[in-house]
């Protein structure tokens, strides 16, 4: 096959197209610019796409001895990745870029691009398994399960799945730097990356803030008294308990959450640990990798990256979906995605439009 | 392979190799005062005389440097400085549009660091600079030209391939008292180059883009202008430049530049020979392809190795891949340090809109080119070009 891999700059996607060349396939290397403004080096774990991160791509390149080019797409990131990151925070949901640049940018703008260049396949560093069973291409979980990202590659569908190469899915993170370290590739001891890519510094809340301004609003506990104060809805995540600067003490003394965030009334709703245990999750833009699902489903649901997945019931409902959980889960915002598996296969995702919770039946 | 990138750099002319190879073996430090420094210095003063020869200037005039970007940086920087340590008004730079980055960076960063205000010199559809445009920007501004502290407008774009009126300009610059530099790097060994018949001023060579070795080059310099040097240390190159001489580069350089200068009338025919045959064969069979330039392929307008062309749907970076996959290696233009292609600075000040500036491809043919170059592209090019319009397609429809 022709393969086009992926090359971010570190040891991951590096050792996947080395692996791609020794799977006997034509490899072209090709790392993305994404940011619009690249910085000249990387400061620690964060961020990525600096200059150094494009070089340390090239000399991967050079070393494991394939063509390298660099696109832009600085442009179709910004649109489709952190305008829609910070429409659906103004918007009182929360998203998930990773995701997202998967679904709009690695396996749509550049995968497309690939394909009419004459590629067969994008090849990256994910920790995720393809297997080709009865039904086609099948998106499993990583052998290394603290490292597993099928849940940010859960938004595939079967034809992105089809034209896509994770060749690290059945390797410990651990051997893939070591193998690295084996192949020659400078980049084997570079620290992974963790946290938003084109916020640096780590700081969500900063970065929204300068986005979207100032809108100062109440906080309310369930009850809808006001205990506090925001400058903006937009800085809170359901679940989120620190830096809520609540004026009044909770009555039982107990530690508060973040229930709810409305950024119409610019109202952001506080209570009790308990009050986050949701039980059912309605979902909406569903995918598929498979077949649609044709009626209710037992199987596992899990609604971050590297959360637990918990034994439920999914239902076609509408356009949407219908998530009954087993056991509660804790902190369940609207915007995240809900991935569904069976056993270690992903079978579809789809993006949390409402959550009903085992105390409250409200937020939204 | 197909190498079609001499514009970037070209192969090592064997005189350059043997000049060179020689000078490795020896010791010497030109600057010693001993039998091996004298030796040294012996060859970097043959060598200067042998480039001045070569390029119509004096070898008192020949100011070594690393290269072209040093030589660009050292004219545009080193006359600002001086002249306007001469006359504190002096602070404005006239320079094109079409400047290689080695120069335009420099003008911005003046700009931004040095209180220079720059007057931009618009081209023309073709990338050329009139000569009364160079007369208005030195007569329409509040202080006449009392206030220009330097002209720079290069000898021959290195995108395009348009060949400016050099010694037209530098006539309407001397005429106002205003010295003129020019970035001739590209000129060399394709057109005649007189450094005292242009009228010039200070005027970049380098080694690398016509046989000699990477990583030298000069400047010429008229021996009555002052410039401030960018280097200080121990006063090499009538202090302009400080640093020990690099005699074997020098060798090289000064070696490639006697047989590229000689063999110039010739080669400047092999090379519109082989790039003619290009423009017209490619006409052929992408008949919408643009020729970006100047349409009057001939050398007193265009280089003679140069062609550019505009694939309209297409993303030069793809047909670039496409075509390197295929052992065809030509270029996009000019590149950030990033390797993202940026639309070229050149084409947009020609006036070309931002799809046909990404859409562009350059080939530049150099001494090593063969008829068989022109085949290999006229054959790989119809089905790059679908298929990077393809690709340029997924990316329209989904942006």
């Amino acid at each position: 096959m022709r393969v086009l891999a992926a090359m971010s700059g570190g040891v991951d996607s590096a050792v996947a197209a080395a692996r791609a060349v020794d799977a006997g396939h034509d490899v072209t290397g090709v790392h993305l610019a994404l940011a619009p403004d690249p910085k000249s080096f990387r400061t620690g774990a964060r961020g990525c796409c600096t200059l150094e991160d494009a070089r340390d791509a090239g000399r991967a390149a050079d070393v494991i001895g394939i063509p390298f080019y660099v696109w832009d797409l600085a442009e179709r990131f910004r649109t489709d990745v952190v305008e829609d990151f910070v429409a659906e925070y103004a918007a009182g949901r929360t998203p998930n870029p990773c995701l997202r640049c998967n679904e709009r940018i690695k396996f749509a703008a550049v995968l497309d691009r690939a394909l009419a260049l004459g590629f067969d396949a994008v090849c990256t560093g994910h920790y995720a398994r393809l297997v080709d069973g009865p039904a086609g291409r099948e998106l499993r979980r990583a052998v290394d399960q603290g490292k597993d990202q099928s849940y940010v590659l859960g938004v595939l569908d079967g034809r992105q799945l089809a034209h896509a190469l994770f060749p690290l899915g059945d390797t410990l993170k651990a051997d893939v730097r070591a193998e690295a370290t084996c192949r020659g590739l400078a980049v084997a001891a570079k620290p992974d990356s963790h946290d938003v890519c084109f916020i640096p510094d780590g700081d969500t809340a900063g970065f929204l803030a300068r986005r979207l301004g100032s809108a100062p609003g109440e906080v309310v506990d369930a009850d809808g008294a006001v205990v506090g104060a925001h400058d903006g809805a937009y800085g809170f995540t359901v679940g989120q308990r620190r830096g809520l600067r609540l004026s009044q003490p909770a009555p039982d003394g107990r530690p508060r959450y973040v229930l709810g965030v409305e950024p119409v009334r610019r109202q952001v709703t506080v209570g009790p640990a308990e009050a986050l245990d949701v039980r059912e999750v309605v979902a909406v833009r569903p995918r598929w990798t498979g077949h649609p699902l044709p009626g209710p489903r037992r199987c596992l649901a899990q609604v971050r990256a590297h959360g637990e997945a918990v034994p439920a019931t999914a239902s076609p409902a509408g356009e949407g979906v219908h998530v009954d959980l087993d056991v509660p889960l804790r902190g369940v915002a609207t915007g995240q995605a809900v991935v569904l598996y069976e056993g270690d296969r992903v079978i579809g995702s789809a993006t949390v439009s409402a959550t009903v919770s085992v105390t409250v039946s409200a937020s939204r | 392979m197909v190498y079609l990138d001499h514009a970037a750099t070209t192969p090592m002319l064997p005189a350059a190799v043997d000049a060179m190879t020689s000078q490795f073996q020896r010791v010497g430090n030109a600057s010693s005062l001993h039998a091996a420094g004298r030796a040294a210095r012996r060859v970097v003063e043959e060598s200067r005389e042998t480039l001045a020869q070569a390029l119509g200037a004096r070898p008192s005039e020949v100011v070594f440097t690393a290269g072209g970007t040093e030589a660009d940086n050292l004219a545009v920087k080193g006359l600002y400085w001086a002249r306007r340590a001469e006359d504190p008004r002096r602070r404005r730079v006239v320079v094109s549009r079409v400047e290689h980055h080695a120069v335009l960076d420099v003008v911005t960063w003046l700009v931004e660091h040095e209180g220079a205000e720059v007057s931009w010199l618009e081209v023309d559809a073709h990338g050329r600079v009139a000569p009364e445009t160079l007369r208005a920007a030195l007569t329409d501004g509040p202080g006449g030209s009392q206030d220009v502290a330097l002209v720079t407008v290069m000898w021959a774009n290195n995108e395009v391939g348009t060949v400016q009126p050099v010694a037209e300009l530098a006539a309407v610059a001397q005429a106002y008292g205003v010295p003129m530099h020019s970035d001739a790097v590209q000129a060399i060994g394709q057109l005649p180059v007189d450094f005292a018949a242009s009228g010039l001023d200070a005027m970049t060579v380098t080694g690398h883009k016509f046989g000699g070795p990477l990583g030298v080059g000069a400047l010429l310099l008229g021996r009555s202008l002052a410039v401030t040097p960018l280097l200080h240390g121990g006063g090499q190159e009538r202090e302009v430049r400080s640093g020990t001489l690099d005699t074997p580069g020098i060798a090289g350089f000064a070696a490639a530049a006697e047989v590229a200068v000689k063999s110039q009338p010739e080669r400047a025919e092999h090379l519109a020979m082989l790039r003619d045959d290009l423009v017209q064969r490619v006409k052929v069979v992408v008949p919408d392809v643009l020729l970006n330039g100047d349409p009057d392929l001939s050398p007193a307008r265009r280089l003679p190795g140069n062609a550019h062309f505009s694939f309209p749907g297409c993303e030069g970076d793809s047909l670039l891949l496409l075509l390197d996959a295929r052992g065809i290696e030509c270029s996009t233009g000019s590149a950030c340090s990033a390797g993202v292609a940026r639309p070229s600075h050149v084409l947009l000040a020609t006036g070309a809109d931002e799809e046909r500036a990404r859409g562009s491809l350059r080939f530049s043919f150099g001494h090593t080119s063969r008829p068989a170059d022109v085949d290999a592209v006229v054959e790989a090019l119809p089905a790059a070009v679908e298929r990077a319009r393809r690709a340029g397609l997924t990316s329209a429809r989904q942006g």
